[in-house]
């Protein structure tokens, strides 16, 4: 996770390129397995969606993560990607996985101060080519579980274009627009100057007495957002709830 | 490619008993687990339910529940639970719910049973069986305890002095001055080092082989130094090196290691270091003249008590030694006081109650004691004398550490103050009409000891109680009542001590809650089964003798007493070591995780023996 300034969270995401709103998902990938060229695309959407009334509780989640070299998809690329497959009651962080890899974009010193990840680490990385197949399987089938769904939704899409030409698709329940909706302050409250609460992944956490877990890396950082996700059914929704009031 | 699992490996290696593991197998486990989230209040482990995993608490906190639905246990980071299940038939026996928001890691049953087998350290923190994980701490210790008695080295404060075999007796003795020695070693530097001492000379041998003999001062060394050496090795018993120098009437010890020299010891040394145990205290209690000599002798006590500490002794050998010289002050205050008040008028015996009659005295002690007096006594006559003698006694006790009596048994209160046949009357009314109300308080009565004057008058006592107390169930279930009063708490949480009900408080009177129920409910067994012993270990030998516990249950009662006991006593000597006054109160914050572990263990062997002494007592059922 490429944490953003304070200044460049809004309490509602806006939404950017990229971004589809809520729709019927499960058919958009029956399209989609139609109309995608490359083969690993077909592949992955064909594998479908349970329908939008599912209960989250039967539905096959996987929680990513990516670290990058800069927060802009189009210049910048991914360096790490972090992936928990999970489900509601439990995660399954024995399947996890997680890869480095050598971005096409410039890796700036601004992020290797914040993920760690260095020049040297990268040279000896393959492309994220390399790993597209086994990263495409683990989210077939899945709904994507992420903190702040641009990030991950962008760069992803972004990645592909480059690689195959064309982008990708998926819908994502997005755990800090949960919590902004959790903690959305009314008319009155804002009158009283309440002040909105911070999105962080470390702070919705703590919310949810979640132990801290150290920021920037995209395994820990996915199980992290894989662990308030699982919080924050038990808080503020059901294992009934269905999937398609969650994801967006 | 797999994630490593830096967080949770990182907690792992944080906590017992998963930091026992080898690394790499750590790093197994860590890449292994599963994560789960349970909201406060649900249910994570429903009782008889499929178990597949054991479960570590990450954050947060858990209630373990017995199949009744007791409350068994209270968990907190770090914790662990599913164990017995795993273990049985994977059916889940102690159902949990999770008391705050809590993360949990679950280790696959395969990989925990492969750890249980593999790592005997690890399969002993986890042991499902209590109690055997306290049987291992206490024997453990016990093991310790003989490597760790005073070794020689320990009393070497230098490197030795030494001087060339070619030097002359002028030398040797500018030698000794400018060192401020009174002993050098002699070595042949041409030889290899483990060879080359080839003698001792001391301060004596110039005076007597040099100075006397009228030799010239450019005598060599070698001709008045020892060469017949007597040494000692560096791991030898302090004892051993006195022996040695009794045996070989010597002053001076060299010390070595591997035949090189590492020091020389002598007898001032081993004085001072035996200065401080016990006995050194004793005979300086007895030759206090005054009462202010006397309260002196406090900081010596202490130390004797720390050091016994620092040398494992067990709990028996520090409760009699502590007691022996509680007893030792009471004799000589009396002795100062018959000094100054002249001889009593009648004959009376001085006797100890409580504790110091158990032989499980500590450093915080009441002075809990009565007088016998002779039948003869005439109260007008009489009365006044022992009233002075009894405050002389009390007073001079609370000056030197032991602290007045809170329940006013004392040998200053008339009660308490009576002959011989009223004591005996005392004691009859006692057994045979029992009250729970007199008995709650005075359970100590029932410990006895003559310390002073007619000692015999307190075997008498003692001989009546064992006489009348065995058979009288009346008297057997009132005092089981009583043994009840207190109880143990469940064990710790957070900072906490965890009750029975759920409840929490912020410290724990390991006296009240461990070492006196349990002196409380030995004393009843003891007394069913006619044991002439005070000493509760001693008891507890009897009782087993007399096969009224369970098999196993008296040793687990016996290490359940020496584990609470050590506790209160090393928390009494940490209060000495960080100079505040000791008492009997324990923060749990205080208490590392393995005394956590083990006092619970304790704790339940406590709860349950209390179980059956009231199942045992019943009114009206016989024994």
């Amino acid at each position: 996770m490429f944490y953003l300034r304070p200044g460049q969270i809004n309490e509602e995401p806006q939404t950017v390129s990229g971004d589809a709103p809520a729709t019927d998902w499960p058919a958009r990938y029956q399209q989609l397995a139609q109309s995608a060229q490359a083969a690993v695309l077909r592949h992955f959407y064909a594998q479908g969606l349970p329908p939008a009334d599912t209960p989250i509780a039967e539905v096959p989640l996987v929680a990513i993560d990516f670290e990058t070299t800069g927060l802009d998809p189009e210049q910048g690329d991914i360096v790490s990607i972090g992936v928990v497959p999970m489900q509601l009651q439990r995660i399954y962080n024995r399947d996890s996985r997680h890869w480095i890899v050598r971005p096409r974009s410039r890796l700036g010193e601004e992020s290797v101060v914040i993920h760690g990840i260095t020049h040297s680490d990268i040279e000896e990385s393959p492309d994220l080519a390399r790993y597209l197949q086994p990263l495409l399987e683990q989210l077939a089938g899945r709904v994507v579980v992420a903190h702040y769904r641009f990030m991950e939704r962008n760069f992803l899409n972004q990645a592909l274009l480059r690689r195959l030409g064309e982008g990708i698709q998926f819908p994502v329940i997005d755990t800090m627009e949960l919590e902004a909706a959790a903690n959305r302050l009314t008319l009155w409250q804002r009158l009283c100057g309440r002040r909105r609460v911070s999105l962080r992944l470390a702070d919705c956490r703590r919310r949810y007495h979640l132990p801290f877990y150290h920021p920037h890396h995209a395994h820990t950082d996915a199980l992290a957002c894989a662990e308030l996700l699982q919080a924050q059914v038990a808080a503020h929704y059901s294992p009934q709830t269905p999937v398609g009031r969650l994801w967006c | 490619m797999q994630a490593e699992q830096i967080e949770i490996l990182e907690f792992l290696r944080q906590h017992q008993p998963f930091s026992l593991l080898p690394d790499d197998v750590l790093q197994q486990v860590a890449q292994s687990v599963d994560v789960a989230y349970y909201k406060a209040g649900s249910q994570i482990l429903e009782l008889g339910a499929e178990i597949n995993d054991w479960f570590i608490l990450r954050s947060g906190a858990v209630e373990v529940y017995r199949r009744n639905g007791e409350l068994y246990n209270r968990l907190t980071a770090g914790g662990f639970f599913g164990e017995f299940g795993l273990l049985r038939n994977r059916r889940v026996r102690f159902p949990v719910t999770a008391l705050e928001d809590s993360l949990t890691y679950l280790v696959p049953a395969e990989l925990f049973a492969q750890l249980f087998e593999e790592y005997e350290d690890f399969a002993d923190q986890v042991e499902v069986e209590d109690r055997t994980r306290l049987r291992q701490a206490v024997a453990r210790r016990e093991d310790a305890n003989e490597l760790m008695t005073a070794r020689i080295e320990t009393l070497v404060s230098r490197d030795p002095v030494l001087l060339p075999y070619t030097a002359s007796a002028r030398m040797a003795a500018q030698c000794m001055t400018e060192e401020n020695v009174s002993a050098l070693l002699v070595v042949d530097e041409t030889r290899a080092a483990e060879d080359a001492l080839v003698g001792i000379v001391t301060d004596r041998d110039i005076t007597d082989r040099l100075v006397a003999a009228g030799l010239p001062f450019e005598t060599p060394v070698t001709e008045v130094m020892s060469s017949q050496l007597t040494w000692v090795a560096h791991n030898q018993l302090v004892f051993e090196a006195m022996l040695r120098m009794l045996r070989d009437n010597v002053h001076h010890l060299p010390v070595l290691r591997k035949g090189i020299p590492l020091g020389v010891i002598t007898l001032p040394d081993i004085v001072q270091y035996e200065s401080q145990n016990s006995l050194f205290v004793v005979r300086s209690i007895f030759s206090a003249q005054t009462v202010e000599e006397l309260t002196a002798l406090v900081p010596h006590v202490r130390s004797s008590f720390r050091r016994m500490i620092a040398e494992d002794a067990n709990s028996r050998m520090i409760g009699s030694s502590m007691a022996v010289i509680g007893r030792s002050f009471k004799q000589r205050l009396l002795e100062l006081a018959e000094e100054k008040l002249g001889p009593p008028p009648v004959p009376y015996c001085f006797l100890a109650l409580g504790s110091m009659a158990r032989e499980e005295q500590l450093i915080v002690t009441d002075q809990d004691n009565a007088i016998i007096l002779d039948n003869r006594f005439n109260a007008e006559q009489h009365d006044d004398y022992f009233l002075q003698l009894a405050t002389f006694v009390a007073d001079g006790l609370a000056a030197c550490g032991y602290q007045y009596c809170n329940g006013g048994i004392m040998a200053t209160n008339k009660t308490w103050r009576q002959p011989l046949k009223v004591w005996e009357q005392y004691f009859t009314d006692w057994i045979e009409k029992p009250t729970p109300e007199f008995l709650l308080n005075s359970s100590i009565f029932f410990d006895l000891e003559g310390v002073w004057g007619e000692t015999r008058w307190a075997d008498m006592l003692n001989k009546l109680i064992r006489s009348k107390a065995q058979h009288n169930s009346r008297f057997l279930a009132c005092m089981a009542r009583c043994a009840l009063q207190r109880t143990p708490p469940l064990g710790f949480f957070k900072s906490f001590v965890m009750e029975v009900n759920g409840n929490h408080t912020q410290s724990i009177n390991m006296k009240r809650r461990g070492t006196a129920p349990l002196a409380d409910l030995i004393r009843v067994h003891a007394l069913s089964v006619g044991s002439s012993s005070r000493n509760s270990f001693e008891r507890l030998q009897d009782i087993i003798d007399a096969k009224i516990l369970s098999p196993g249950s008296g040793p687990d009662l016996r290490d359940a007493l020496e584990l609470i006991a050590m506790v209160r006593i090393r928390h009494q000597a940490l209060d000495l070591d960080a100079g505040i006054e000791p008492d009997n109160n324990i923060e749990p914050e205080n208490l590392s995780d393995f005394e956590r572990k083990n006092l619970r263990d304790a704790f339940l062997i406590v709860a349950n023996a209390q179980k059956y002494l009231k199942y045992r007592y019943q009114p009206g059922r016989t024994v």
